[in-house]
């Protein structure tokens, strides 16, 4: 089997707890984290629910110690506070000791202050600091600031919904390749009305809780989270005496390059992707004790995903449910928090159910597991996939 | 681990820089703040409804990666990477205009599902039916040497054979009417021959798209090879020179080795200082090149550095029209190219001939 890359590190905050703690009590209590939105003044209020997170701009510039000349955009923020968390996690006291990098990835970046001041700019000087941080290299900028990182490699992808799984992916290949000796990996979202909106066209919104995998689903709930992971060379591991929290074995991206939006019917590009993964990892499909698929409760999604996954596994399709039902569709940072969930469950024995399924999809025989599962699980995958075709796997294991 | 080669280039750019049957030969003397593509004709490349519906941004880099296809011999390639500094905000502009002027109300998908950074590497694959990997790297101007860093590592590792890669930005009337707001635009017009000569803030905005294939095989149509790139998102002013020189010395060069440096400026007083520190110090010596006053800046620009370079290695031959100074080189061996904006995300990249 390959070598899979060290995790030493792991911080979240999403709609369902401000840090990885108290995620994993919501999700092994079930508890969603979907309500009607407060944040925003949209005048989609009454039909449609989001995934929030329960803090304020001003809580969370507290909680960095910003100053309130701060142009920091929501997502920076959300994304700051779990960057810490994971670097904190990894017990990382001095960020340059060693060549270490930063790879976000967002896709909405500063767009909840552009939207709020796109014609304001031009009146009013004070709010015109925050036409610098409305490109999405900003926030991972900002990200980098809060941890320290200077001189030294910082990028941001932005492939819409797979964006943090491929931050992860790069993040890995970098340690491999010995380019970097550790890396901080990830995304972060906010809610904006850019997305809700322009979801809204789509009509992919649903106007109650998401229904992953089910026969009546009626779309997505959108979600603002940010999740970052820490990643390190076995030479730091090593040196540091590192206590490893899981390994990342195989990783894939493919695209369906089927239509810009839509996923192919047959599922071809989260097929290859996954297909990609197991190769990296150098393990087979019934290696794989639980799927924490993308079922983003789209009608679209969850019929291409499902189908994906009968392609790869055949007859022997292990556990899988979406946790979406819990966070919303967090775009972007999705990659990221269903990683920090893939690697809980694998520390945990602990499988979360998919919640709000009762009917089962009639295209397929496949069910998602909808009951809470304790069961030895040695190696995770998790799907992510996004617009512009993009399809992203990744597994984690607890085995080097 | 395998060499990387540049096997095309394809360059829509302020010149007329699409046709690599000419090397600036031609130059046009912009008198602008803000510049403009000089458009190929996209309708030998997308049909025309296709066309219709796609922002000048998605349009220049499909074009420009089928042109990029085409000098290297290929119907297709093993994986996609773009990079885009501020992606496309055409659509996104218009999204969000419409958005606020009608209340959230009467929006049609068409520029929301444009909007999304990775539509240019979307329609790529959609359009040559490339199912490999596909990346958007969205950061500043270091967008583009992410991209190239990322493929460099696929192919150093035989993990892939021809990766398409390339950088795009397109310009957008609100963007850039809020970046003259913060001074980051010029506010008078600069005459491209006077643009390091301005001695006033900001830079002269543009657009473009460059793509190349990049390949651990080289053939006949092969520009350079990439020796390296590195990026370092800070990078003071006096931590500059000495960086430089360590990233030669991973590199094995010598500083009399490098041929020509190709520098970055683009005439903004508050920041091409960090560009003086190289070309009055340890690269005095050097060949020195420009080349914003032909393209103008924005986030991929870099891209055009590129092809300058590449065209410098393989042609072996310097236009007048970049030379910063005069120096006799006989063979251009070695080139390096150092590029920053607002005094952040610092790039160095090597390009060796082949």
């Amino acid at each position: 089997m390959s070598k899979g890359v060290a995790i030493t590190g792991m911080g979240v905050i999403s709609a369902i707890g401000n840090n990885v703690a108290e995620n994993y009590i919501s999700l092994v209590e079930e508890k969603k984290g979907i309500s009607r939105i407060s944040r925003i003044d949209t005048v989609h209020h009454d039909a449609i629910m989001v995934g929030e997170i329960n803090l304020s701009n001003e809580n969370l510039e507290k909680t960095l110690g910003l100053t309130p000349e701060n142009n920091y955009p929501r997502t920076a923020l959300l994304g700051a506070i779990a960057a810490k968390e994971a670097v904190k996690n990894a017990a990382i006291d001095d960020i340059n000791e060693y060549r270490t990098g930063l790879i976000s990835s967002t896709s909405v970046g500063g767009m909840d202050m552009t939207e709020q001041y796109y014609y304001k700019y031009f009146e009013d000087s004070e709010c015109q600091k925050y036409i610098d941080s409305h490109h999405i290299g900003d926030s991972t900028k900002k990200i980098a600031e809060q941890l320290g990182i200077q001189e030294s490699f910082i990028t941001t992808i932005s492939t819409a919904c797979s964006s943090a799984a491929n931050a992860i992916m790069f993040g890995a290949r970098l340690i491999k390749s010995g380019k970097l000796d550790r890396v901080v990996v990830g995304g972060a979202d906010c809610l904006s009305k850019f997305t809700i909106n322009g979801f809204k066209t789509l009509m992919i919104l649903s106007d109650t809780y998401s229904t992953p995998f089910d026969e009546h689903r009626k779309g997505l709930n959108l979600g603002e989270a940010a999740a970052f992971l820490v990643l390190e060379s076995d030479e730091v591991v090593k040196a540091q005496d590192k206590k490893v929290l899981a390994y990342l074995k195989g990783y894939g991206n493919a695209n369906d390059a089927f239509h810009q939006t839509a996923s192919s019917e047959n599922g071809e590009g989260a097929t290859l992707a996954m297909q990609k993964a197991l190769k990296i990892a150098d393990i087979s499909p019934n290696d794989i004790d639980y799927i924490n698929a993308h079922g983003t409760a789209t009608r679209n999604n969850d019929l291409s995903e499902g189908r994906a996954i009968i392609n790869v596994f055949g007859e022997n399709v292990p556990d899988f449910s979406s946790t979406k039902a819990y966070t919303g569709h967090t775009l972007a940072a999705a990659g990221g928090i269903e990683a920090v969930y893939s690697i809980l469950a694998l520390q945990n024995n602990h499988i979360y159910p998919n919640l709000n399924f009762k009917t089962q999809m009639e295209e397929f025989t496949i069910t998602p597991q909808t009951k809470a599962k304790e069961k030895e699980l040695t190696t995770v995958l998790s799907n992510s996939l996004g617009f512009g075709g993009n399809c992203s796997t990744l597994i984690f294991s607890k085995k080097a | 681990m395998s060499k990387v080669y540049i096997n095309s280039v394809a360059c829509i750019s302020a010149q007329k820089t699409f046709d690599n049957s000419t090397f600036l030969d031609e130059v046009i003397a912009h008198d602008s703040n803000v510049i403009s593509v000089v458009s190929p004709n996209y309708k030998e490349f997308i049909p025309p409804a296709a066309a219709r519906r796609m922002a000048k941004g998605i349009k220049m880099g499909v074009v420009a990666s089928k042109l990029a296809l085409q000098e290297a011999g290929l119907e297709n390639v093993d994986a996609i990477i773009t990079g885009t500094g501020m992606g496309c905000v055409v659509d996104s502009e218009k999204f969000l205009s419409k958005l606020i002027d009608n209340n959230e109300e009467y929006l049609t998908p068409t520029s929301f599902v444009q909007s999304t950074h990775n539509t240019v590497g979307g329609q790529i694959a959609l359009a040559i039916q490339c199912k490999g990997y596909n990346f958007t790297y969205v950061h500043c101007s270091t967008s583009f040497e992410s991209a190239v860093i990322d493929a460099k590592l696929q192919l150093e590792n035989n993990e892939e054979e021809n990766i398409l890669v390339g950088g795009v930005d397109e310009s957008g009337e609100h963007t850039i009417k809020v970046h003259s707001l913060i001074n980051h635009i010029k506010s008078e017009n600069v005459k491209s021959s006077e643009l390091l000569k301005s001695n006033t803030v900001g830079a002269v905005f543009s657009e473009g798209a460059s793509f190349s294939v990049l390949s651990n095989k080289k053939q006949n149509t092969s520009y350079a090879e990439i020796a390296d790139t590195q990026t370092f998102n800070t990078l003071p002013e006096k931590a500059l020179e000495k960086t430089a020189l360590d990233f030669l010395k991973e590199n094995n060069l010598e500083l009399s080795e490098v041929d020509v440096i190709i520098l970055g400026n683009n005439g903004d007083i508050d920041f091409d200082h960090y560009y003086d520190v190289l070309s009055s110090g340890i690269l005095k010596n050097t060949q020195q090149v420009y080349y914003k006053h032909l393209s103008g800046e924005h986030n991929t620009v870099s891209g055009f550095g590129f092809w300058l370079a590449s065209n410098l290695l393989k042609r072996q031959e310097i236009p007048e029209i970049v030379k910063l100074n005069q120096k006799d080189i006989s063979t251009i061996k070695t080139v390096l190219i150092y590029n920053q904006y607002r005094g952040e995300n610092h790039s160095f990249s090597l390009l060796r001939k082949c």
